[in-house]
């Protein structure tokens, strides 16, 4: 009698065949013979090795891999008041020691026995006339820091950019580039989590490669990263010499760790922060420029996040072995538990980010006590740069690390309690469902109590139209169109174009000051589905084709928002983005112009867990590139 | 009317989810000092994913999951069966790579764990053949156990997917790694089927300050 590896019944001929696959398999793994493709070839792997198995549908419950070991203790909500992170300080270059240099400092520190530096690439901004060292400098360490994120919790140890999270916000102006000298101050007990190893990305930056936050570009504990930021316009040095051009400009931008295989870890236990920048038009002053409202009264920067705290400990936790996504059932902004903020009857400008790890938002300005009132407001941005003109919405959603601006104008609002409410149901760690809850039914993120005395507005009001900036054109052909399909494999391995993470591994190379055409494409076969935010580093990009939606109150999602053959973008999607939500079964085709700066640079999920565990590729900028379009 | 029955609703409702905000978040008064002392990281990590199971090595030795094999060791953990022919085979000659590069380490510090998902199939006596068949050093155990209990590790170690029927399907079982270095708490996943150069790359993550562990010749 014979049997196969199920146990089942097998003739002899059957079983000798398995033999000889098993055989030849040995003969195979003597030989080193390791690759998939050789062992398609030789028969003994079946193709369509991470093709979809249909009929699975079936009987599957939601949440056992996406946050059900989230059982948080209770908390009252909106009895602490919404922090507001301190402004970064500069210091003088002379107190940077040992000082700054161009090139990586990669002298032994006796102290550490290792480099004092961790930069292995040279600065490249210097040799493109940028100032050096440049006019402003700052020293930021991560640490470990004692906070308190509900007062009905034990202080909480974070690891924070200066002990404390979110990070301190930097204000940076374009034309005045700026060296970050970063320390590496975290040691001790993790709690858990964490990998006291970091590198630090400016989310959004056109920043040259090494002073990007390349995720394999980490430094340990006693090292330092100078990393130099030019504020300057895309363009500037390729098709807008010699400032670069306008309508390239930023606004809200936030940094966080990146550490390769760990940034989730690392962002979750807090590293990011803001920094935003400001021009000519976006002075932060509203009496001056595109008059939004005065930076920081009336202009306040909010990161919003979900975290687990451990029921016994109270202490904040993280689900190491869970790779669908995290979700969190606290919701944090700017670090604590559903906090207050006390406004008065005037405009604000609200900058929302969503910091992850792994939910959606679709964000809305409830009023408890009138679930009908629509309470709309302007979105002047999507993602970190403002919109050619503000949009009236009634609600922003956001993927893992978009941002939004918004204008709420609370002056007829006065002596009201708003919240701001996350409506989208989301059950697990891969992406919501698309269902949108009722008014009042979602997750209460921050409660806004317009109880202030009157003040002065000069700012303009959105509705009387007022022009941002106008988007680039995207009429040119562009030089190479790729193509990238972001999957999870048959053996449950987070993949692009079926491509692993490496390091050391460049995917594809990009030429210098090109214009490429990328299409993203999510999983086809996800059962149950996923979304994936995609991130791409160096340039930001407008959708052409598929950009998501708003997910629809009253039912009808259908994993929808995001087809290839859509109608062209319109409204908060008439945008420049870094961040755009994959929906399930989602195609978008966004357009890229890679200016200015060389070397290497990433493109990934952003839902930080799919990142950490291969839904990323490295990519590089060179002189001259290739027109691999499946890279 | 449909408009007057929904504001209708939407009124009645108007009064609850404040009086929900408020009660289903649990006393006001509850003070922090009603919790539990923290504990250092590698007992949070204990305490939650490291089930000090008995268990079999492929060499009829049993074992205790978390003070034989987890503690005070750096360890690589995948899934495997012995009769696999999908991602196990590419995995495992990846994981002998991997021993090789590594080798003044393995069976000091390192460690390889594979467990299978078949216990009922995989004896000791299977999971030594494979091992055989694959030249596995010292360092590297096969793991096998009471059905329940590997089952429990799985999903403990979080190799379970959200999917019951692709969860059955053994054939699927997670081609992922896990990682780390017990003592500092440090825990990673990198993928089975990543270059065996990359695995070993991500095993450094969790080695102090990162330092390259690779044998140099």
């Amino acid at each position: 009698m014979y049997f196969d590896s199920q146990g089942r019944r097998v003739s002899r001929a059957r079983f000798n065949q398995m033999y000889a696959a098993f055989k030849n398999r040995q003969e195979l793994i003597k030989a080193g013979l390791m690759n998939r493709r050789d062992l398609v070839k030789l028969g003994l792997l079946s193709g369509g090795y991470l093709a979809a198995k249909g009929g699975l549908s079936a009987a599957w419950a939601y949440g056992g891999g996406g946050g059900s070991q989230c059982a948080s203790p209770p908390t009252t909500p909106f009895t602490m008041q919404l922090p507001i992170m301190p402004l970064k300080q500069p210091v003088s270059v002379s107190s940077l020691s040992p000082a700054p240099q161009i090139n990586p400092n990669t002298a032994t520190n006796p102290a550490t026995g290792l480099p004092f530096e961790g930069r292995t690439r040279t600065h490249q901004a210097p040799a493109l006339g940028f100032a050096f060292p440049p006019p402003v400098v700052y020293q930021v360490t991560q640490k470990p820091g004692l906070v308190t994120m509900s007062n009905q919790l034990p202080q909480q140890t974070i690891w924070g950019f200066d002990g404390i999270s979110p990070g301190p916000t930097y204000v940076a102006n374009y034309g005045t580039p700026v060296l970050v000298r970063n320390v590496n101050g975290l040691q001790g007990d993790n709690s858990g989590f964490g990998n006291p190893s970091v590198t630090t990305h400016l989310h959004n930056a056109h920043t040259p490669s090494e002073s990007d936050g390349f995720a394999c570009d980490y430094f340990a504990f006693g090292q330092y990263y100078d990393q130099y930021y030019p504020n300057a316009l895309a363009g500037f040095n390729s098709d807008h010499k010699p400032t670069g051009d306008i309508n390239e400009s930023l606004s809200t931008l936030w940094y966080h760790d990146h550490r390769v295989s760990f940034t989730a870890q690392n962002v979750y236990k807090g590293l990011a922060g803001f920094y935003l920048l400001f021009n000519q038009f976006d002075t932060g002053n509203e009496t001056t420029g595109f008059r939004l409202p005065s930076f920081p009264a009336f202009d306040i920067p909010m990161m919003f996040n979900d975290r687990c705290f451990d029921p016994t400990t109270g202490l904040l936790v993280f689900d190491t072995f869970n790779l669908d996504g995290i979700l969190g059932d606290k919701f944090l902004v700017n670090g604590v538990i559903q906090p207050v903020l006390h406004v008065h009857p005037r405009r604000y400008r609200l900058r929302w980010l969503n910091s992850g790890p792994s939910r959606f938002y679709q964000i809305y300005l409830t009023d408890l006590n009138n679930l009908n009132a629509n309470n709309q407001f302007w979105q002047i941005s999507n993602d970190g740069n403002l919109l050619p003109k503000a949009v009236l919405v009634p609600a922003v959603a956001l993927g893992v690390a978009e941002r939004a601006d918004v204008i709420v104008d609370f002056t007829q609002l006065a002596g009201k309690t708003l919240y701001l409410e996350n409506r989208l149901e989301q059950l697990n760690g891969r992406g919501p469902t698309g269902n949108v809850l009722a008014a009042g039914q979602g997750n209460l993120l921050l409660r806004i109590v317009v109880d202030q005395p009157q003040v002065a507005d000069q700012s303009v009001d959105p509705a009387t139209g007022p022009s941002y900036y106008a988007l680039p054109s995207t009429n040119v052909t562009p030089l190479v169109q790729r193509s990238f399909d972001f999957d999870l494999s048959y053996n449950g391995q987070w993949v692009i174009n079926d491509g692993l993470f490496d390091c050391n591994t460049v995917r594809f190379k990009v030429t210098q000051n090109s214009v490429e055409t990328w299409e993203f494409k999510g999983g086809r076969f996800g059962d149950p589905p996923w979304s994936h935010p995609i991130h791409t580093h160096l340039e930001e990009f407008q959708i052409l084709q598929g950009a998501p939606v708003l997910y629809p109150t009253g039912g009808g999602y259908q994993g929808s928002g995001s087809y290839y053959g859509t109608p062209p973008p319109s409204g908060t999607n008439l945008a420049r983005k870094d961040v755009v939500r994959l929906t399930p079964n989602g195609d978008v085709i966004a357009f890229f112009r890679f200016r200015d700066w060389l070397g290497r640079y990433l493109l990934h999920c952003h839902n930080v867990i799919h990142e950490d565990h291969g839904m990323m590729l490295r990519f590089d900028v060179a002189v001259t590139g290739d027109n691999n379009q499946r890279p | 009317m449909p408009g007057m029955t929904r504001r209708r609703v939407l009124a009645g409702s108007a009064v609850l989810p404040v009086a929900g905000v408020m009660e289903a978040h649990g006393d006001p008064g509850a003070a922090p000092n009603r919790f539990a002392p923290p504990v250092p990281g590698r007992e949070v990590m204990r305490r939650r994913y490291f089930p000090d199971l008995l268990l079999t090595t492929h060499e009829g030795r049993q074992v205790r999951f978390y003070n034989d094999l987890l503690k005070d060791k750096i360890v690589v953990l995948n899934l495997m069966y012995a009769r696999c022919t999908g991602a196990c085979p590419l995995v495992t000659s990846n994981l002998v790579k991997v021993q090789r590069l590594l080798r003044e380490r393995m069976g000091h510090d390192l460690f390889i764990y594979s467990l299978t998902v078949k216990p009922e199939e995989d004896t000791p006596a299977e999971l030594k053949a494979y091992a055989a068949m694959h030249g596995t050093g010292p360092g590297w155990l096969f793991l096998t156990g009471k059905p329940d209990d590997v089952e429990l590790l799985r999903h403990k170690l979080g190799f379970a997917d959200i999917n019951p029927a692709i969860d059955r399907d053994k054939s699927r079982h997670s081609g992922m790694l896990r990682y780390g270095n017990e003592r500092l708490a440090l825990w990673g996943s990198c993928q089975g089927q990543a270059r065996p150069e990359w695995i070993v790359e991500e095993i450094s993550f969790v080695m102090p300050r990162g330092a390259p562990m690779a044998a140099t010749s």
